[in-house]
């Protein structure tokens, strides 16, 4: 059962989709986010990247400071500057 | 006679280069209002996830945090309140002055010291000429608000939130901003930024349990806790809020600039045809004048032969 992901930045929706998994470094260290996780709000660190595995491919964001936010509903990745890369 | 025609042809040819410029500010500002509507739009899922996040955050910790709870006794507050940079948008700015200044007044008679931070140059302008103390002023974007204006505003705001109004700071924050209701209406509100209005039907979910809420505020585990992801919303919070009123500002500005502009080329139509009126029957009368000085010759020769 894939989890719904958004990366969201304060101009735009950076991106957003169905994901198998979520890795974001928050302050307390690296952070994976596997389908049924508990909520959970926690802080990103500045300068981290955030990968999201889909199926086949993985998506690297880069994003400085933030939050990510794990509901039932989904994970989403709430960051003042993000930037998708490769 | 013919210098009136000369006069009324001068004010035509005037008249109507007015009417190409606010023909053209017209269409600039028509467009504006779409971009800027637009942008709004894009903001919004930040926004809307940010807030949902603080009021989950809010009703869980129950530690008091001056974002959510706010300080007993609030000495000092600041107000913002933005206006434009430029003219010629009705009386876009001068509204928003207004409610600023009722705001004041309201303020003041609770005890309160006001500090004044001003966004656009019109603002800045009115409050300079009353010999106001302006604490914060913020110039240049009005029409096209950036993120980073937002920051700009909100990062002088922060500070002055966290220290307080006992030690030169403030305690509350007041936002005044014009909400786009629709191309025709545009009003202008007063909020209070800090410390959150929380939404009354938050707080009951909590009260109930997050078992009987349906959901809608899942129990959070924290990272690290709850007191530091509340410290690191306070400013995420401010900006996205000054960023969303900024951007429906700018939206408002263009609709007002807009209106404006259309009824000022209406005018100049409108001018130019009374002008061309007028202009006609000078010429006329300067033909009718010849024709009869020219007869009444005729006639004077033709008498005296």
């Amino acid at each position: 059962m894939p989890i719904r992901v958004a990366i969201v930045s304060p101009e735009k929706e950076v991106w957003s989709g169905d994901a198998d998994m979520v890795v974001a470094r928050t302050t307390d260290g690296d952070l994976g986010v596997l389908p049924g996780h508990v909520p959970l709000l926690g802080v990103l660190a500045p300068g981290g990247t955030v990968r999201v595995k889909t199926g086949s491919q993985e998506i690297t964001a880069e994003v400085d400071g933030g939050f990510i936010s794990v509901t039932r509903q989904g994970v989403s990745i709430l960051a003042e500057t993000a930037t998708l890369s490769g | 006679m013919a210098g009136q025609l000369r006069e009324y042809r001068r004010r035509i040819r005037s008249v109507q280069s007015t009417k190409k410029i606010t023909k053209a500010m017209e269409l600039i500002a028509a467009s504006r209002i779409a971009k800027a509507r637009a942008r709004v739009a894009a903001a919004r899922p930040y926004a809307e996830e940010i807030t949902r996040v603080i009021e989950a955050v809010a009703s869980q910790s129950n530690t008091p945090h001056p974002l959510t709870t706010g300080r007993p006794q609030a000495t000092r507050v600041a107000i913002v309140v933005i206006t434009s940079d430029r003219g010629l948008a009705g009386g876009y700015s001068s509204n928003a002055l207004k409610r600023a200044g009722e705001l004041t007044e309201t303020l003041r008679a609770q005890g309160k010291d006001i500090e004044l931070h001003v966004v656009g140059r019109k603002g800045v302008g009115y409050y300079r000429f009353r010999g106001r103390t302006i604490n914060g002023e913020y110039t240049g974007f009005s029409e096209q608000p950036s993120y980073a204006d937002a920051k700009s505003v909100a990062d002088a705001l922060i500070s002055s939130f966290v220290a307080g109004g006992e030690d030169g700071g403030v305690d509350e924050i007041h936002l005044v901003h014009t909400e786009y209701v629709s191309a025709l209406t545009q009003t202008a509100v007063a909020n209070r930024l800090l410390p959150m209005v929380l939404d009354a039907s938050a707080g009951k979910s909590s009260s109930t349990g997050p078992s009987s809420s349906g959901g809608l505020l899942p129990q959070y585990e924290f990272e690290p806790s709850a007191e530091a992801v509340l410290d690191a919303l306070l400013p995420r919070y401010v900006e996205s809020r000054l960023y969303a009123a900024l951007l429906e500002s700018a939206a408002s500005e263009s609709a007002a600039r807009q209106r404006a502009m259309k009824s000022a080329t209406d005018n100049a139509e409108d001018l130019a045809r009374t002008y061309t009126r007028l202009a006609n029957r000078a010429r006329q009368d300067a033909i009718t004048q010849e024709i009869s000085e020219i007869v009444g010759g005729a006639n004077a020769l033709a008498s005296a032969s």
